[in-house]
């Protein structure tokens, strides 16, 4: 029995420590936290005034999104809903079907992009980071997370502009090649640094809140589960210890 | 006077027992397979995963139910449809969580459960027919598991099923006419998720069910094994009780329950607190809609797929074909079929077997484990090799077997077993 165990925990280390980094620049941790309802709030804010021009969010429906945010009806249709008319509609975005002309693509529907990327809430978070100037590209702007990304830098005006920073390096055969490292800012925005980090920092967290609405009540009811389990654990240990008495 | 029917069941007694007695042997089979089947006493850790493996498969037959209720087999609405049943139909993603979270839990017990029968020879004379049973009720789960998968809609059901199915098109000259009709057009598209649906929800789950009631009257015809490969019914009473034997219910019914009990908690654990386990579970690919023209950044199957998926990807093309790797795959899972048969060891248990046996497990564990992240994982750096080794070493614990088990020595077998937990 003993043996078996350090067999299987031979097995599972050896695969463990085959497991490898992946390469590439390393994403910010959002520390966003979805128990925050005034953080949603204000990412709800944010989002439908900064984002939702572009993006749907199509799978939220404005009502349920209300109330999970304690954000009273007229606060919602007054200041909140810009594209549609009924507070059972999913969000809508003001895009018309041949905007995917204007971007090469159409801007995606953000219910599910905190979940559909791996680590999407950092991913989210940085992606809102790592703008920076580049010439080359259609809108001025590319991003250090997603390169060539067709997304113009919306929140320019909040951050201020940012500029890459290279790691000057050799690609081998003498010739001079650059590897992007970061960004560092190059002209102040609207918000100072901080005030930008918590701005984005909201909407990150109201992204995730879209993902997954139910996700914080699953969580609390989970330690009821888990605490009823526990208890039944217990008294069927006990029933079985009974009734195996009699068993030599 | 012709005898009455009581006097053909004499057993039956009155009331409403009595009057279903006389009609379906109700009674009669509560005790030849439950309070009166007797199973040896000293059963351990290793024995509640055959009890799990059915508590699984009533969660998945039962949340299936529900699922399909609200579900939209359609290219152009299944997507959709899984994100109403998340959001807006009431418990419709504790019931998805439970289905999700499922599939896995039944891979993980079934794993267990075959593991079990390698440690005690649980496969060996006269359990072959129980042995086969079980494998085939393990072929048809991923056959199951694989459809299921595709239902969602999400990119990844999408690719995995242009990969998986793609697969057949490497056999010689039957191949692509195969992999049209299986995709039922050209392409994977929504006449293929009719179809998978269809075998998803009826015909595989019934087979299943069918074979599962099969392993269970192989079981009862043979009786079980026990941790130390003894026939309990070598030592019986004036009654023809096994003396080393307990009848399953109560006994057995309560232990069970606390195995459950214990699984459950695990199983609510990550339902409630990590249904995605870290994008092994849910992948987070699959959180984007079916996309014929952008593939995920790196297409794997689910997790409970891979080691078999390495395996595949080990073999590299020959003569300008694939279909050695896909043979190869193949030969991985049927090979399994035959375990009874390349046993030759004169001992079931591992507790008496030599220490060639010990070792060759264990290298078979850790390649398993290996290959199944390799599978994971792209084909570069240290993962080809290491898939290429561990291939062989998982087929050298199967196909070396008759010499090891044969010639090794092994410890003197006890007449009772030893003990119970």
């Amino acid at each position: 029995m003993l043996k078996t165990w350090i067999l299987l925990g031979a097995g599972v280390l050896a695969a463990g420590s085959v497991v490898a980094q992946e390469s590439g620049v390393s994403l910010l941790k959002a520390d966003t936290d979805i128990s925050n309802t005034q953080s949603l709030q204000r990412g709800a804010r944010n989002f439908m005034n900064y984002c939702s021009g572009c993006h749907s969010m199509k799978y939220v429906r404005y009502n349920r999104m209300a109330e999970d945010l304690k954000i009273p009806q007229a606060e919602l249709e007054h200041n909140l809903m810009f594209t549609s008319t009924k507070v059972s509609d999913g969000i809508n975005s003001a895009m018309p079907a041949d905007a995917a002309t204007w971007f090469g693509k159409l801007p995606p529907d953000l219910s599910l992009i905190a979940r559909a990327r791996e680590h999407g809430v950092d991913y989210i978070y940085s992606y809102l980071k790592g703008f920076y100037v580049d010439k080359t590209r259609p809108w001025g702007v590319n991003n250090l997370y997603l390169q060539a990304s067709a997304m113009p830098h919306v929140l320019w005006q909040l951050q201020g502009l940012q500029k890459p920073v290279f790691k000057p390096g050799s690609d081998g055969n003498g010739g001079a090649q650059v590897e992007l490292v970061g960004v560092e800012a190059m002209t102040p925005g609207t918000l100072k640094p901080e005030e930008y980090d918590q701005f984005v920092r909201d909407i990150t967290n109201f992204l995730d809140y879209a993902g997954e609405p139910i996700k914080a009540k699953r969580q609390s009811m989970g330690v009821f589960v888990i605490l009823f389990l526990l208890v039944f654990f217990v008294f069927a240990f006990l029933l079985k210890k009974e009734y195996w008495k009699d068993v030599h | 006077m012709a005898a009455g029917p009581d006097s053909v069941h004499p057993v039956s007694g009155g009331g409403l027992l009595g009057w279903v007695d006389q009609r379906f042997p109700l009674t009669k089979l509560w005790k030849s397979q439950v309070s009166e089947y007797y199973a040896p006493k000293n059963f351990n850790f290793w024995y509640y995963f055959g009890v799990l493996s059915l508590v699984v498969l009533v969660n998945q037959l039962v949340t299936g139910i529900f699922l399909t209720m609200n579900y939209k087999p359609s290219s152009a609405e299944a997507f959709a449809s899984v994100e109403y049943i998340m959001r807006d139909v009431d418990w419709g993603w504790l019931i998805r969580y439970m289905h999700s979270t499922g599939a896995s839990a039944f891979f993980i017990v079934i794993y267990l459960h075959m593991f079990r029968a390698l440690l005690y020879g649980s496969a060996r004379k006269p359990r072959e027919l129980l042995w086969i049973f079980g494998c085939l009720i393990f072929l048809l789960l991923m056959a199951e598991a694989f459809m299921g998968y595709v239902l969602p809609w999400g990119n990844m059901s999408y690719w995995g099923a242009q990969v998986i199915v793609s697969l057949f098109g490497s056999l010689p000259v039957i191949g692509s006419g195969l992999v049209e009709w299986i995709r039922g057009d050209y392409y994977i598209a929504d006449a293929t998720l009719n179809r998978f649906f269809a075998l998803h929800v009826a015909a595989l789950p019934l087979a299943l069910v069918f074979l599962v009631i099969a392993h269970l009257m192989a079981l009862h015809e043979v009786g079980s094994n026990n941790p130390d490969g003894i026939d309990i019914h070598d030592h019986e009473d004036a009654k023809g009780h096994p003396l080393d034997g307990i009848p399953f219910h109560p006994y057995y019914t309560v232990k069970d329950m606390v195995g459950i009990a214990g699984f459950l908690l695990l199983f609510s654990a990550v339902i409630f607190f990590a249904p995605t386990f870290g994008g092994l579970f849910l992948e987070s690919p699959n959180f984007d809609p079916a996309n014929a023209l952008q593939t995920p950044p790196h297409i794997a199957p689910v997790w409970y797929f891979t080691p078999f998926y390495a395996m595949l990807r080990a073999v590299p093309s020959f003569a300008g074909t694939q279909v050695w790797g896909v043979m190869v795959m193949g030969a991985s899972v049927l090979i399994i079929f035959f375990v009874p048969w390349l046993d030759r060891s004169p001992v079931r248990s591992i507790r008496y077997r030599g220490p060639i046996y010990k070792i060759m497990l264990g290298i078979f564990v850790v390649s398993f484990v290996v290959l199944a992240v390799c599978g994971l994982k792209p084909p570069a750096g240290i993962y080809p090799v290491l898939g290429r080794i561990c291939t062989i070493t998982y087929f050298s614990f199967f196909v070396l077997m008759p010499l090891y088990t044969k010639f090794e020595p092994v410890k003197p077998v006890p007449e009772r077993v030893t003990g119970h937990a």
